[in-house]
């Protein structure tokens, strides 16, 4: 099976007739989704509703946890990324996760970066790479003369943002947001946000966000996920350019949630 | 009638007394369950005085001498020598192989347990480990010497290996201790924060990667404690010796051989007739002291060790 | 994604590492297997040393003492006793006369003498179960080449006698039933010493004591307890119980026992230094069940205007009793099997008698293995290995009840 990584696909990600299971009970029902290259994609909507089970299938996170499953079909540039002969690390490899909670290894900043590529089998210069990765996620100027610091020793906002050096530090096409910034305090997000504008230019980005105004700001598409009629499993309900689902909403649900009818 | 009423709750309202009442019931109660609580700290002073008491007059008796405990190799009370070291070494025999077995399986085993296993298995390892740390120690001293012994025999030749040998009482030890390290480890690994996992398999690492790379690394403060723990465990450990390893100190690194443990010593000497003041039973108190003064070092730091690294993740 | 586009400065390692990745994980499951092999070659190796072959001989020819054709073992009890009047000398038979008179032993009991005193059988070979089932043959070939006169059994060394009858000295009729009942009298202070004070220290931690420098030492303290080696304990009860106290743990004091015989080596002193043992274990044990009661109890019962002690004793301690119990058990079924502490408070080697008052001289189960283990000839080998089983036995009657304990309650909240 060959993988093309080149712009071919100009759908990094595609989800047909996507189910997700936890056992028995269907979680996440009917998600067919495009997310484009070098774009980001933000998927809304109020909490429960299944968004960051839906973001987990991306990059086969949600396995960890014994007993999921999927009916339906994620691809990755065309390919089945569940099917039988794919190994997940390779996946996690490609498509990169940062979490809402910063979690940088309790090991040094340079080695928060450095143990992630050098599992990775990366032999080249390892201080370049390091400082690389770090001014790509404005966070160099701040930490280059404390590399050796632990990680945990940064603020909230400086960890997400190492979390999200070592993440691009393997150079994955796609980072997986899942609320990136709702632990941190306003300016930290603001920092967050304008970062996520110059990494679009050479990565692909979906994020989960319950901040309307965050989705609206920083997204070119959007993604609305509610529970279904029975209130049982969460789906994508409206997906389309952000300015139109912010202003021209088709579906009444998505046009009382942005408006802030119900939250 | 509503006057008549409410004249009588204002009578009431102004006799409710709210002062403390004497409660001498609870005081005493309180009295006692706070002795409860300090008595053990009469066991501690206890320890150590009739410990030290008696090894002061170990001390003062004429035929012991402070540079001879330290440096001479032979230990014989009734001809008056007492160097401490070949109890010591024989200690330290059945310490080291006793750990050289249980760190690696013990740590494999929580390892294991924690990043591999599913659920079913984790439920038959689990009760296996705790019959295992259940099992009387004498037990296993039994199992050194009817079975171990045999099979070194017969591996190395019988006239290499003797019928009491430290060698199989380390080995057996160290399957005693194998569980005490298992679970404590286990104990580490589980409190890494999930969160810690996910990074690292968000990343792209494999399995064993993120065990060992991420998981053991952020618990090592635990892990160091087990093994401190083990440690002082194997040093304190008295039937499996008494049984296995052989009577009569002998100053010798060969395995394969018998030789008296510091226990091994204490058991055998208040295990005959003991007169008290011989110089036999002030050598036990002797050798209690300085068996207590260890694993207490070696408990208190190991409980300095994971308080001072425990916040280490968040 | 076999074929891809490497990116650039990063190897194409992932089958090297995905086959390291299952070499470790054979190797930690490797760990996991010596742990279990361990566990069962030490049952098996128990089970082996108690069933086998036993050759013996009697000194003297069981049907020498016949009388009119009728074999001793089914004689009368007054025959037998006759027998025994016979040739026992006088001063031998009016001593077991004194210890239990004649008429009140049956005639199993009477037979037993007989064997024991008279036929006095001698074992000349022991063999394990395993060269027991797979080299019967050889085993009857050599005993009837060595030991023509001896008798040939295959016997299992427990039974049903074994558990009761005392101990002697001879194998063929030792039993457990001293050290039992010495062990069961030894807990009995155990517990009485180690649960009211474990008990209120671990409520006077929990509920009443503040966060000041004395109880933080004192909670220390209990910890350390927790990690001393056994055989300190024993050395402080040698010193405490056995010397020191002797007056009060030989009886003395009550003028119960006989001034010549007395010491401090008694049930009391070995419960007692047990006791301190298993002190730390229950007190340790207790804190966390009395925890684990929800603070909505304890607020409910305050809110009332209940005192302290009423809260605790009306609800916290029935909350966490069952916590407290399986604790208690568990330290229990830890002092049970404890050797070492027992060997150097002074276990008495060679008693037969069971012990009937605090201040008896002991035996416990543990001590009677360690005492058989130690014996070179095979026939105590065996002894020992029967022992162990009823140890553990006794021991996993007593965790599975305390799991069991545990289980029941817990599903309560």
């Amino acid at each position: 099976m060959t993988m093309n990584n080149d712009s071919d696909h100009k759908y990094v990600i595609e989800t047909h007739d996507l189910d997700i299971y936890y056992g028995t009970f269907k979680a996440v029902t009917g998600v067919n989704l495009k997310v484009e290259r070098n774009a980001i994609t933000a998927i809304i909507g109020p909490s429960g509703c299944g968004k960051s089970t839906l973001l987990r299938t991306f990059n086969r996170m949600n396995e960890l946890y014994a007993n999921t499953s999927i009916k339906g079909e994620v691809t990755f540039n065309g390919q089945d990324i569940y099917a039988k002969d794919v190994d997940p690390v390779e996946v996690r490899y490609r498509i990169g996760m940062v979490f809402q909670k910063p979690n940088p290894f309790p090991k040094s900043i340079y080695e928060n970066i450095a143990w992630t590529v050098r599992i990775h089998g990366y032999k080249g210069s390892m201080d370049e790479m390091v400082e690389n990765s770090l001014q790509q996620a404005a966070l160099w100027d701040e930490v280059k003369d404390k590399l050796h610091q632990s990680g945990l020793s940064l603020s909230g906002g400086q960890q997400q943002r190492l979390c999200i050096a070592r993440a691009i530090s393997i150079k994955p096409e796609v980072i997986l947001m899942d609320e990136p910034a709702s632990a941190l305090d306003p300016i930290a997000t603001l920092k967050i946000e304008e970062l996520l504008h110059e990494l679009k230019k050479n990565y692909t980005i979906v994020i989960v966000t319950h901040n309307m105004q965050q989705a609206a700001r920083v997204s070119d598409y959007t993604a609305m996920m509610m529970l279904t009629e029975d209130r049982r499993s969460g789906t994508v309900i409206e997906f389309n350019e952000t300015n139109r689902i912010f202003t021209n909403p088709k579906d009444k649900r998505t046009e009382d949630y942005v408006t802030g009818r119900f939250g | 009638m509503a006057e008549l009423t409410m004249k009588n709750v204002e009578k009431k309202a102004s006799t409710i007394d709210l002062r403390r009442k004497s409660r001498w019931g609870e005081s005493i109660i309180q009295a006692l369950l706070f002795f409860s609580g300090f008595f053990s700290i009469f066991v501690t002073i206890g320890i150590v005085y009739e410990l030290g008491k008696e090894a002061l007059l170990f001390f003062q008796m004429p035929d012991v001498n402070l540079l001879d405990l330290v440096t001479s190799t032979k230990w014989q009370p009734h001809t008056g020598e007492f160097g401490i070291w070949p109890l010591f070494t024989a200690t330290m025999m059945t310490s080291t192989i006793a750990m050289a077995i249980a760190i690696p399986l013990g740590l494999g085993v929580a390892i294991y347990l924690s990043e591999y296993a599913d659920r079913r298995v984790r439920n038959i390892l689990k009760p296996i480990l705790e019959v295992l740390a259940g099992i009387p120690t004498i037990v296993y001293g039994y199992f050194a010497l009817t079975f171990m012994t045999p099979i070194l025999r017969e591996i190395f030749g019988r006239d290499v290996v003797q019928i009491y040998n430290t060698g199989s009482t380390g080995l057996v030890m160290g399957i005693l201790i194998l569980p005490l390290i298992t679970s404590m480890t286990e104990d580490a690994l589980s409190a890494v924060p999930r969160s810690l996992r996910e990074a690292a398999y968000a990343v792209g690492g494999t399995k064993l990667e993120v065990a060992v790379q991420v998981v053991v690394p952020a618990a090592l403060s635990g892990i160091a404690a087990a093994i401190i723990i083990g440690i002082s465990r194997a040093i304190g450990e008295t039937m499996i010796v008494a049984v296995a390893a052989g009577a009569g100190p002998n100053f010798t690194f060969n395995p394969f051989v018998g030789a008296e443990t510091i226990t091994g010593h204490i058991v055998r000497i208040s295990g005959g007739d003991l007169s008290y003041d011989s110089i036999d039973y002030n050598s036990i108190f002797v050798l209690g002291l300085f068996l207590f003064l260890i694993t207490l070092t070696l408990n208190v730091i190991s409980q300095a060790i994971v308080r001072r690294y425990r916040e280490v993740y968040e | 994604m076999r074929e891809i586009a490497v990116v650039e400065g990063f190897a194409n390692n992932l089958d090297a590492r995905n086959r390291r990745g299952v070499m470790w994980h054979m190797l930690f499951q490797a760990s996991t297997v010596v742990g279990i092999i361990a566990l069962i070659a030490l049952m098996l190796n128990i089970i082996d040393g108690a069933f086998g072959y036993v050759a013996y001989e009697a000194s003297v020819d069981p049907d020498s003492l016949a009388v009119n054709g009728i074999p001793v073992q089914d004689q009368s009890k007054e025959q037998l006793v006759a027998l025994l009047q016979s040739k026992l000398s006088s001063g031998a038979y009016n001593k077991l006369n004194n210890e239990k008179p004649f008429v009140n032993r049956s005639q199993a009991e009477v037979y037993q003498l007989v064997v024991d005193r008279m036929i006095r059988p001698k074992i000349v070979g022991v063999w394990n179960l395993w060269p027991s089932l797979t080299q019967a043959d050889e085993i009857r070939a050599t005993v009837a080449k060595d030991h023509p006169k001896a008798e040939l059994d295959f016997v299992s060394w427990l039974t049903t006698n074994f558990i009761v009858r005392p101990q002697t000295s001879e194998p063929l009729t030792a039993g457990v039933r001293t050290a039992i009942l010495g062990s069961l009298w030894t807990i009995l202070f155990t517990i009485l010493l180690a649960f009211p004070i474990g008990l209120g220290a671990a409520i006077y931690l929990e509920e009443y004591a503040s966060d000041n420098r004395l109880n933080r030492i004192i909670q220390t303290n209990i910890n350390n307890l927790a990690g001393v080696p056994s055989i300190i304990y024993g050395i402080l009860g040698l010193a405490i119980f056995v010397r020191t106290l002797e007056a009060l743990t030989s009886g003395e004091v009550f003028g119960l026992v006989d001034p010549t015989t007395a010491n401090g080596r008694t049930v009391l002193s070995a419960g007692f230094t047990l006791g301190l043992l298993v002190l730390p274990i229950i007190i340790i044990n207790a804190q966390e069940a009395i925890r684990a009661v929800p603070r909505s109890l304890r607020n409910a019962s305050f809110g009332v205007g209940a005192t302290k002690w009423q809260t605790v004793w009306s609800h916290v301690l029935p909350n966490a009793m069952p916590g407290i119990l399986t604790g208690t058990i568990l330290a229990v079924s830890r002092a049970i099997g404890e050797t070492a502490p027992l060997v150097v408070v002074g276990a008495s080697t060679a008693i037969s008698f069971d012990p009937n008052s605090p201040f008896s001289k002991f035996t416990t189960l543990p001590i009677q293995i360690y005492q058989w283990t130690s014996r070179p000839q095979d026939e105590f080998r065996s002894l020992a290995a029967a022992s162990i089983i009823v140890l553990l036995i006794i021991l996993l009657s007593l965790n599975a009840s305390a799991i069991l304990l545990r289980n029941r309650f817990s599903r309560r909240f």
